[in-house]
């Protein structure tokens, strides 16, 4: 079982990097949304 | 809303399959024994990122054919995923590298042109944080990406044009190049588990960008009321 941790490093590392980028994709996501509720209840507000 | 939810969940039952077949189902190569698994999962990520940059390109070349802001928000969409396939394939690439050539790096041709690709589209991403005017930021950076995509090829080409650390292709280097059959199999389930995570990824990265252009529109109305 020679390198396993390597093997087992690279997997772990990569599908980190995936899961990192798709909960910062998510986050943004969440904050937007939030931005456009608040615009779309400011709109009828201001006219 | 559901289709990306299928999307993901079966972007990710692939993913977690393919790793299965890397660890129980490929054979052990003879001479690197373990960490060349490390393979189905570095290459197949690797053409991944090289395929998520060719959708960029292509809607950079719409963007500045048609001007729609939909190829803007797929470029910046597709790079940003590519950009995370190519992160994957230089932190995986040395942790493989070290115990087989014994050293972590070296600046050989495909190293070299992975690490510009990277960089490329790095500066593909700040340059789009550095303009304001969004049809502007739109044209500068399609411009920018259609000369980033020169590297691609070049990434490709690379192990075959000149004689690298880096090992020979082994999926259409001709003569004397090739797979075992089962590898090959599982190598491209692994192909296709990645693509479908790219593809996945890409569409999340979309809704946000749309998001983002509804935002800028309704916050230009708001000021102007």
């Amino acid at each position: 079982m020679k390198n396993l941790d390597s093997v087992f490093a690279a997997y772990i590392v990569g599908w980190g990097v995936f899961f990192v980028f798709y909960l910062t994709i998510a986050k943004r996501t969440s904050n937007l949304r939030t931005e456009l509720e608040r615009l779309k209840n400011s709109l009828p507000r201001t006219k | 809303m559901t289709k990306r939810i299928i999307l993901g969940a079966v972007a990710i039952l692939l993913v977690i399959a393919a790793a299965y077949a890397a660890f129980f189902i490929a054979p052990e190569e003879r001479t690197m024994g373990l960490i060349q698994r490390i393979f189905y999962f570095h290459a197949a990520t690797a053409w991944a990122g090289e395929m998520t940059f060719f959708v960029c390109f292509l809607a950079n070349l719409l963007y500045v054919w048609k001007r729609d802001p939909r190829y803007d928000w797929l470029g910046v969409s597709s790079a940003e995923v590519g950009l995370a396939c190519i992160t994957v394939v230089l932190i995986t690439g040395p942790i493989w590298a070290h115990p087989v050539w014994g050293i972590w790096w070296t600046w050989d041709a495909r190293l070299t042109s992975t690490f510009v690709l990277w960089l490329l589209y790095v500066s593909y991403l700040l340059l789009r944080t550095l303009v304001d005017e969004p049809d502007r930021r739109a044209l500068l950076s399609a411009l920018f990406g259609i000369f980033a995509f020169i590297d691609v090829p070049l990434v490709f080409f690379s192990i075959r044009w000149w004689r690298t650390q880096h090992p020979q292709p082994v999926i259409m280097g001709g003569s004397g190049s090739g797979l075992d059959p089962t590898m090959s199999k599982v190598f491209f389930f692994s192909v296709l588990a990645m693509h479908m995570l790219a593809a996945f990824l890409i569409v999340e990265r979309y809704v946000l960008e749309k998001m983002k252009a509804e935002v800028d529109f309704l916050a230009r109305e708001v000021e102007a009321q």
